[in-house]
């Protein structure tokens, strides 16, 4: 039995009925790691040692039959822009290379508080800002299908290290896409979840009003789980929803006959390749032999989703990196003597280019006689866009469009060419715009790489999207038609 | 060309809420340098702030105290700036949608006659961290970044230094008697910068404005307007030109200098906080508050007058604070006689209290202690004489008037035999002014009544003394 093969429920399941240990479990991931993280790059830090310790005491726990957790002994990886106390937590950028967190993420604890064993923080696009994880600071991440090619960003390495059953789960970000995009990258199922889902307590602000921790899984039942463990109320932020826990696996087998969903033209426009046209219409004709009903409609404002995306983000990124200026912590340029000059140098070698550039952006957006021009008018369009996805779903309960217009691009292909870069995130971006949960679900192959279906639902009916996943995969199989893909020799 | 000036106050109040405005570490003064600290005030990467709904309701009840409408749909902004004592490099705090709005503070400019100032907003926001400047580097302590502030704006009502002073006063008094801040200009939980102009009298365009900060007392808010009004009122009948620019009080040279002008003004990039939902309070929580308001000081001006008999002027005097009025009502309910407490603590007290720099709640003695010494003057124990010195023991060491004047021997002496014996001494003594009273010298009687205080030492009863010196000096 190879133990990375298995899913994580069944990896808990096994554990909690002394099949295997903890210990076991932790050492056949770390395994799989020492031998291909030095080609994917997936992780910025392991805690091998840290991983041990914590499986050994769900062992300890589980040998006195106490409660070990729904996620007890599970190894989980998470991106490096959440909080765990005492490990680092560089945002993949220069100026927080050596910074340690001093507190946990409210998601990591309620994570350790079911028993996740922690193994690294990931790769990603400094301070989640691209698509590709080209921009991390520190190295790239591969896309395990084709390692000339990129895993998709921001959370890149959350992404790589599910697909290569480094871990079977992992939490990201996205603000715009970054979780979605690399799970269709990489043939992984990925989750935005509604806004104020997730505490973002101890997620490093990028966009606060766009923001959402997400989930990676290479199952969806181990989705549900993972979001029944970090999905609640948290009175440390603000933006968190206080409603009522759910059990996200309760309707997971359901049937899906009779949902309608809704297909929206404006997302199968110029742009989308072929094959993943024809991946998603095989997925089409799969959730109707479900019985599900499926009506073409339109979505006319997402077109101003990008613009508008730009505009709010990058206000808001201007912001919440202020705080990065060298005087508490992070990188601090020494030599400057002034604390004009000290804030300039520090900010100016400590950030990369598009970090940079969204501080500008954002910067200028919000300036005096620009601010009703650009982000006022931002926040009317997001009004707008909001309204017309509540419409849609008084007549249907799932919206379904491509996750991206194609398959996972070579690295380096689209250096330089910052907009075909932003367009990446077409199709995903108008979901944090609205605020509502999204899912990619793998769905086929373009070009022999992975791509994903896009599954929007109402606010806070996370657990539509989980139903109508699981129902899709257990015709579709994705896992037994990637395996022939999947890998290459060194895999 | 008659010029006249305009003011308006922007007056920040530091909440005296047991933690912090957006996380849950104490407000306490003090302490080591960022021992009251967490990720949050800290601006650590992934802290979100949560509101202090204690703050919330006292910047609510100092809008319903200062007449104001609430807002039951309010919003929190940032304020984006760079500098050191400023952790994320934005303020929280409200912009477009301030918690209170539209209210107003009467204003006595002479016995009965009232001005009214506006009260533009009053919005919530949370304080920086302080630096502090050594020889080669400088140091930052974020003990009070994120404790919470109100700041009230008013409108540019205020006419004159003196009316500035008399809004000041008002407004602290009112803040203090709800019990929502220490109100202490020196601790700096009261900061104030003045926004003042001159226009001609008769033009309805105000002119150009200068912002000045660093106001630290009253004092220096009364030094620093008229300073401004007469820069102003000077260059423009120079005919120079004025510029919209901020300055500071620099108390050494009694002028206000240039801090910035108007091209180096911040473009503070307000923006909504994304952080935070939108603050909304519903008319039940608003009627909460609302109840729990104390007596206002000019309410409780007019029962003083009312119930103790006070003239308007001494209301007013012991309601300027409110640790004054609160002693004054204690003392009375112990002494019944509220004339003579008012006395002493408008007379000896605040003598006391001004020389030695002292606020009346740090005082050593208890208003009991005042009510047992004017108790001890009216049931003739001791002499007003005696009791100005018994009053000097109390406020120097915290003793009872009791155990001061047993300590002492101040007891007075009423037995008229003593005293009959000491007028009689000093009489013989004193042939020649009994020569003067008998050609019509009737100051004598002063002169002889003070020697026998002095040989007494105070403690003879005057009047018995008066009484029997007269009829002494008639016997001969």
């Amino acid at each position: 039995m190879d133990i990375t093969n298995l899913k994580g429920y069944e990896i808990a399941k096994k554990i909690k009925d002394k099949e295997i240990k903890a210990i076991e479990v932790t050492e056949a991931f770390l395994e799989r790691t020492k031998k291909i993280d030095n080609v994917l790059g997936g992780y910025l830090n392991i805690y091998e040692e840290n991983a041990r310790e914590e499986a050994k005491k769900i062992d300890a726990k589980n040998e006195k039959n106490e409660d070990i957790g729904i996620l007890g002994g599970v190894p989980i990886a998470i991106k490096d822009n959440i909080a765990v106390k005492d490990m680092k937590m560089t945002c993949a950028s220069k100026i927080l290379e050596n910074y340690v967190s001093p507190y946990d993420a409210t998601s990591t604890t309620l994570l350790k508080n079911s028993g996740a064993i922690i193994i690294g923080k990931c790769n990603m696009d400094e301070f989640a800002m691209g698509s590709s994880n080209e921009n991390s600071a520190f190295k790239l991440a591969k896309n395990p299908y084709d390692i000339d090619s990129v895993p998709g960003g921001s959370s890149g390495g959350s992404a790589v290290v599910v697909s290569s059953r480094q871990v079977p789960i992992s939490l990201g970000s996205d603000t715009g896409g970054s979780v979605r995009q690399p799970a269709a990258y990489t043939g992984t199922y990925g989750l935005k979840p509604t806004y104020g889902a997730v505490s973002r307590y101890g997620l490093t602000s990028f966009g606060s009003t766009l923001d959402q921790i997400g989930i990676f899984s290479r199952d969806i039942k181990d989705m549900a789980m993972t979001f029944n463990a970090i999905s609640k109320y948290d009175k440390h932020d603000f933006t968190s929803k206080n409603k009522k826990n759910e059990d996200y696996l309760l309707n997971i087998d359901n049937s899906i006959k009779g949902k309608k969903i809704g297909v929206p033209v404006e997302y199968f426009g110029e742009g989308l390749d072929s094959e993943t046209r024809k991946a998603i219409e095989n997925s089409i004709e799969i959730l109707k032999s479900l019985g599900a009903e499926i009506c073409e409609c339109s979505l006319s404002l997402s077109k101003y989703a990008l613009a508008t995306y730009y505009i709010l983000s990058s206000a808001e990124a201007s912001s919440n990196l202020a705080r990065f200026d060298g005087i508490r912590y992070g990188y601090r340029d020494l030599s400057e003597d002034n604390i004009k000059d000290l804030y300039t140098s520090s900010r100016m070698n400590g950030f990369g280019d598009e970090v940079k550039r969204r501080i500008m952006l954002g910067t200028y957006v919000l300036s005096k006689g620009y601010y009703d021009e650009y982000y006022k008018k931002g926040l009317k369009v997001r009004r707008l866009i909001r309204d017309e996805f509540l419409k849609k779903f008084e007549e249907f309960d799932l919206i379904l469009s491509p996750t991206t217009p194609k398959s996972a691009f070579k690295i380096g292909a689209k250096a330089g060419d910052v907009l075909s870069m932003y367009l990446e995130d077409i199709y995903t971006v108008p979901v944090n715009i609205a605020g509502i949960p999204a899912i990619s679900i793998p769905c086929g192959f373009s070009n022999g790489k992975p791509v994903g279906l896009q599954l929007m639902s109402n606010f806070f009916n996370e657990s539509l999207l989980f139903n109508a996943a699981n129902e899709f995969d257990k015709i579709y199989k994705f896992n037994e038609k990637s395996s022939e893909l999947y890998g290459g020799e060194f895999l | 060309m008659i010029l006249k000036p305009v003011i308006g106050l922007e007056v920040h109040v530091e909440l005296k809420t047991k933690s912090k405005m957006y996380c849950g570490c104490t407000t306490e003064f003090g302490g080591a340098a960022n021992s009251h600290v967490c990720p949050v005030c800290m601006g650590l990467p992934g802290s979100l702030p949560r509101l202090n709904k204690e703050a919330l309701k006292f910047a609510i009840k100092a809008g319903i105290a200062l007449n104001c409408e609430i807002n039951k749909d309010s919003r929190l902004d940032r304020k984006n700036y760079f500098y050191p004592d400023n952790p994320k490099n934005y303020q929280i705090t409200q912009d477009e949608f301030p918690i209170c709005h539209d209210g107003y503070i009467d204003i006595e400019l002479e016995e009965g006659k009232f001005k009214r100032i506006r009260i533009e907003r009053i919005h919530i926001e949370e304080d920086a961290g302080k630096l502090i400047h050594g020889e080669k580097s400088s140091f930052v302590d974020f003990n009070r970044a994120g404790v919470p502030l109100i700041e009230v704006v008013s409108a540019p009502d205020i006419a004159s230094p003196e009316e500035a002073t008399k809004y000041l006063q008002k407004l602290k008094s009112i803040l203090e008697s709800i019990g929502i801040s220490d109100v202490k200009m020196e601790q700096g939980s009261l900061r104030c910068d003045g926004n003042i102009s001159v226009k001609e009298e008769s033009s309805d365009i105000l002119g150009v404005r200068s912002e000045i900060k660093n106001v630290n007392s009253f004092k220096t808010l009364e030094k620093a307007i008229k300073y401004e009004i007469s820069r102003q009122t000077e260059a423009i009948n120079r005919g120079e030109k004025l510029f919209v620019e901020t300055r500071r009080w620099d108390d050494e040279n009694n002028k206000t200098v240039i801090l910035r002008n108007k091209e180096n003004a911040n473009d503070y990039r307000y923006f909504p906080e994304g952080d935070s939902v939108r603050i909304l309070v519903d008319d039940d929580f608003i009627e909460e508050i609302r109840k729990e308001i104390p007596e206002l000081p000019f309410e409780r001006i007019a029962r003083f007058e009312e119930e103790y008999k006070l003239s308007k002027y001494d209301a007013s005097v012991l309601n300027l604070s409110k640790g004054m009025a609160d002693f004054f009502e204690k003392s009375v309910e112990v002494s019944k006689d509220s004339k003579a407490v008012a006395n002493w603590l408008m007379g000896d007290i605040s003598r006391l209290l001004n020389e030695t720099y002292t606020d009346i709640n740090d005082i050593k003695f208890t208003p009991k202690d005042l009510g047992e010494l004017v108790k001890l003057i009216n049931g003739k124990e001791i002499s007003n004489a005696i009791g100005k010195i018994v009053i000097e023991d109390m406020f120097n060491t915290g003793k009872s008037p009791i155990d001061i004047i047993k300590e002492k021997g101040l007891i007075q002496n009423n037995n008229e035999d003593e005293i009959l014996e000491v007028v009689n001494k000093i009489l013989d003594n004193n042939e020649s002014s009994i020569i003067d009273f008998k050609n019509g010298k009737d100051r004598v009687l002063g002169f002889i009544v003070g020697l026998v205080m002095k040989e007494t030492k105070g403690k003879a009863n005057p009047q018995m003394v008066n009484k029997i010196v007269k009829e002494e000096i008639l016997k001969r």
